[in-house]
């Protein structure tokens, strides 16, 4: 079986490979096919390993020493168990389809083959972060992610807003990065160890002061990587990215990392439930954060990433109270219908010639069928509808929420959820239904080519069947992972179903209803509250005024004055002292020996002087 | 009264300072090939003082040595010295500026 | 007390000696006087039962290097007197009063190697020569070499650069013609 890991882990990188040879070239259609083949043998062997894996058996090898130093020990470990290969299975499939996805999107672009190679990289680096046995090859993971992450976002790096979106990403990651970091640091220096058996066996141990700063700086990585409030802003920034990295980053890999973190190091939160419940209510509030900035936004992908933001809260809020595999799910069934909605709005953007106001669009449907089809049903999915994959898992959050007695928490997602469907079903209806905008403005939409759709379409059916996995992946996942005890009334269930339902239902009519008959009148657009959050809440320009700016100019104050004026001049001042000693000095050099000998005698002198006064201590 | 180390020490040093004094007056090649002389003996008398006055032959030998130099050298040197002689009909130091900068 | 006196009038009369060789203008007079001055450090040596040190003062410097001297003295005017231009005498004897304050000073503290240890110390009742041999040929023996093949060198260049055409191998018959014009 361990082969079988190998050829996971191993064959994207190996598809990176043989694509960065060709990066410079021209586009090379065989790059895109060898990379998405490897992916495709990667999925496979996943598949293999899912079905290999049960209660018992999991799969751990050491692949070779990694760091053997004094008392680190550190080896390059793999592990495959329930939570793993969950996870493998859900990367290698959205990035398969990514794959072959990008082959259509990319078609015309010249860096095609570098395109294959990052992608790939971005999930092997995946796979690395999932199936690592330790925190320091987790870590290792979580930097190359957030690296491919930079590639690709700035992959049109020269578009200033495509490279400026990268740097944001980078350097907001790196900040979490450093708790994250913190974290690890902790946990070996109270643990010894970073492998996660070992530490989880010893994590009981310490007290609980030490655990909740575990806690707190393993969630800060989490914030930054799951872009949780305060640092969201690089994730819709991202949308500069090409819209498949986008899927890519939304769907399986990157922003999923942090839940991922919060679900292994679960033993960890499982003993601080007090940091889980902050890392819950910090998830209910992007809920409804996230989703009410989607509410407004007229950019096509930027609705898409607040709502990934505003899932990515839910996912944290069944994480944060406990129930693992709860989040894991909603990862999961996230995974599927997030990636289908982002490469249905990749189709929509190209036929659009890359305009991404939605207002400029509607009445798309008659022009392409097949992705108005798929984006209606992934935004069904989205929203929560029975039996759409989104609808078990989401409706599982919200009752943990209400078994928790944690209402606020749970109103907050029940309002999060009316939002969600509203938001989906204002974008679906904006850009297939409604008038034909996009006539008036010139564009000619039409259909991408016909491979693409029928790389969907294994998202779309597992978008709508996913949820009837709900017990076999409940009885699978929690054999490794803590059992969610629900103690609430069976009949309190079923009314909470319902009023969810009800409650996303009556979103989706809402937004229905409002925008067949021409949406919100322009009236909206002045007022306070709209303002408010197509600005997000002034959150970024919050940000430049208290953060970027003060620093632009600490900068500027620091080359200017600092360093020009004090490190510079020293610098400088020094130089011109020792030129100006030699210029002197060099008199003294007139080749007669006689002067010299004169020098000589005078150094003789000051030494004989300095002898006296300088005295060894006897 | 007896003569110490010290005093040995003392003449030593007054004889190295007068060869100093040699050594920046003198403008003459020769004379100041003899001021070197006097250095070096004024070192010598040092260290066959020391050498006596701590029972240790070590200084006899080092001003051995010494001698020896100063034998090659006044070889060398002089040889040098006679060939410039030769060649600008003067042994002034001023004479010798080649290594001007 | 003999020594004493011993001392007194041999550090006179070499002061005496070598400021004659400093200050005076005539090169002669300056030769003689270091050729006295070396004898009368002869007598400090034997003074520090240094007998065979002295010995060797005696036939060394007055006798080998000072006949060098004379020899090489041969070739220039010696019956002129050594014209210099002395300028800023001033800083010569600042520099020297100094130094010899400085040396005064330092030599007159008290010195504190009192826990010196002999290297190669003297045998009561065996002769400085004889001693002198025993630490040469056996500890000092690579530098005694080295000294011998220094001087060896030294011979060899003194006689290369004072000759007049000893950079020909007579042996080879070399052509004189090329040599002239190099």
């Amino acid at each position: 079986m361990e082969k079988y890991l190998y050829i996971t882990l191993f064959a994207p990188l190996l598809g990176s490979l043989i694509a960065a040879l060709f990066a410079a070239q021209k586009k090379m259609l065989f790059t895109g096919i060898i990379t998405s083949i490897l992916i495709g043998i990667s999925f496979l062997s996943s598949v293999i390993l899912l079905n290999y894996i049960d209660g018992d058996t999991i799969l751990h090898v050491k692949m070779m020493d990694w760091i053997s130093a004094g008392n680190i020990d550190i080896p390059f470990g793999f592990v495959v168990d329930q939570v793993s290969v969950i996870m493998m299975v859900t990367v290698t499939l959205v990035s398969t389809v990514v794959h072959v996805y990008s082959i259509g999107y990319m078609e015309h672009d010249k860096s095609f083959n570098r395109f294959f190679s990052y992608l790939s990289a971005f999930v092997f680096s995946m796979l690395i972060l999932v199936m690592s046995d330790n925190f320091a090859g987790l870590f290792i993971g979580w930097e190359g992610v957030g690296l491919c992450s930079w590639l690709l976002i700035g992959f049109w790096y020269h578009k200033h807003s495509a490279s400026w979106a990268a740097n944001e990403a980078f350097i907001m990651n790196r900040i979490a990065d450093l708790g994250m970091l913190m974290g690890l640091f902790l946990i070996y220096w109270k643990v010894g160890s970073l492998q996660y058996d070992i530490v989880f066996a010893n994590i009981v141990n310490l007290d609980v002061t030490t655990l909740t700063w575990i806690g707190v700086f393993l969630f800060i990585g989490a914030m930054g990587k799951s872009a949780q409030f305060p640092l969201h802003t690089w994730l819709a920034d991202a949308m500069e990215g090409p819209t498949p990295v986008s899927a890519l980053i939304h769907a399986a890999t990157m922003v999923t990392a942090g839940v991922y973190l919060v679900i292994r190091a679960g033993e960890i939160y499982a003993l601080i439930p007090e940091v889980g419940y902050v890392i819950a209510s910090l998830g209910a509030f992007v809920a409804v954060f996230a989703a009410s900035m989607a509410l407004v936004n007229r950019d096509l992908k930027r609705i898409i990433a607040y709502s990934t933001l505003s899932q990515l809260g839910y996912m944290f809020v069944a994480a944060g109270l406990g129930a693992y595999w709860i989040a894991l799910f909603h990862l999961m069934t996230h995974a599927f219908f997030k990636s289908l909605l982002f490469l249905g709005a990749g189709n929509v953007m190209h036929a659009m010639n890359d305009e991404l106001d939605i207002k400029k669009m509607g009445g798309l449907y008659d022009s392409m069928k097949a992705t108005a089809i798929l984006m209606t049903l992934a935004s069904i999915a989205l929203a929560g509808i029975y039996p759409f994959a989104g609808f078990f898992s989401k409706d599982k959050i919200l009752e943990v929420a209400f078994n928790h007695e944690a209402y606020l928490l749970w109103f907050a997602l029940f309002i999060g959820a009316a939002l969600t469907a509203f938001y989906s079903f204002r974008l679906v209806m904006l850009v297939f239904f409604g008038e034909k905008v996009h006539k008036k403005l010139g564009f000619h939409p039409h259909e991408v080519q016909p491979f693409v759709i029928y790389a969907l379409t294994p998202l779309a059916l597992l978008a709508i069947v996913a949820g009837f996995f709900e017990h076999s992946f409940h009885a699978f996942v929690t054999d490794l992972l803590k059992d969610y005890e629900f103690t609430l009334d069976h009949s309190i269930a079923l009314i909470l179903i319902f009023a969810t339902s009800a409650v996303a239902l009556s979103g989706i009519g809402f937004a229905v209803y409002k925008y067949s008959r021409g949406g919100f009148s322009e009236s909206w657009e002045k007022k306070g509250i709209y303002k408010l959050l197509i600005n997000q809440y002034y959150i970024p320009k919050f940000y430049e005024l208290t953060i970027q700016k003060p620093l632009y100019n600490l900068s500027k104050f620091a080359w200017q004055k600092i360093d020009l004026k004090i490190v510079d001049a020293t610098v400088d001042m020094i130089a011109r002292v020792l030129y100006g000693t030699g210029d002197t000095a060099r008199k003294i050099q007139s080749g007669n020996l006689s002067s010299m000998l004169r020098w000589m005698v005078a150094g003789v002198a000051i030494l004989l002087v300095l002898a006296i006064f300088i005295r060894p201590m006897v | 009264m007896m003569i110490g180390l010290t005093h040995y020490l003392i003449l030593s040093g007054i004889l190295f300072i007068i060869g100093l004094v040699g050594v920046m007056r003198r403008k003459n090649l020769l004379m100041l090939f003899f001021s070197t002389e006097i250095l070096l003996n004024a070192v010598n008398i040092g260290f066959v003082a020391v050498s006596k006055y701590y029972g240790d032959l070590s200084g006899q030998m080092f001003a051995f040595f010494i001698i020896a130099v100063a034998a090659s050298e006044v070889a060398v040197g002089l040889g040098l010295l006679v060939l410039w002689y030769k060649r600008t009909g003067s042994t002034d130091l001023d004479s010798l500026q080649m290594m001007k900068g | 007390m003999y020594e004493v006196i011993a001392f007194y009038t041999f550090a006179i009369l070499t002061i005496l000696m070598f400021s004659i060789v400093v200050l005076s203008k005539n090169a002669l007079y300056a030769m003689s006087a270091l050729a006295g001055g070396m004898i009368f450090i002869a007598g400090f040596f034997f003074l520090l039962d240094a007998e065979f040190l002295g010995v060797v003062q005696i036939i060394v410097y007055t006798g080998a290097i000072m006949a060098l001297y004379a020899f090489g003295m041969m070739f220039f005017d010696t019956t002129r007197e050594v014209k210099e231009k002395i300028h800023a005498k001033k800083v010569i004897y600042t520099l020297a009063i100094l130094s010899a304050i400085c040396f005064v000073v330092i030599l007159s503290a008290p010195i504190y190697s009192a826990n010196l240890e002999a290297l190669y110390p003297t045998i009561e009742g065996v002769g400085n020569i004889q001693m002198i041999g025993l630490v040469l040929f056996t500890k000092y023996l690579v530098p005694f070499e080295l000294a011998a093949i220094m001087l060896l060198v030294a011979m060899i260049s003194g006689i290369l650069l004072v000759s007049d055409r000893m950079d020909l191998n007579i042996t080879l018959n070399d052509d004189d013609e090329e040599r002239e014009i190099i």
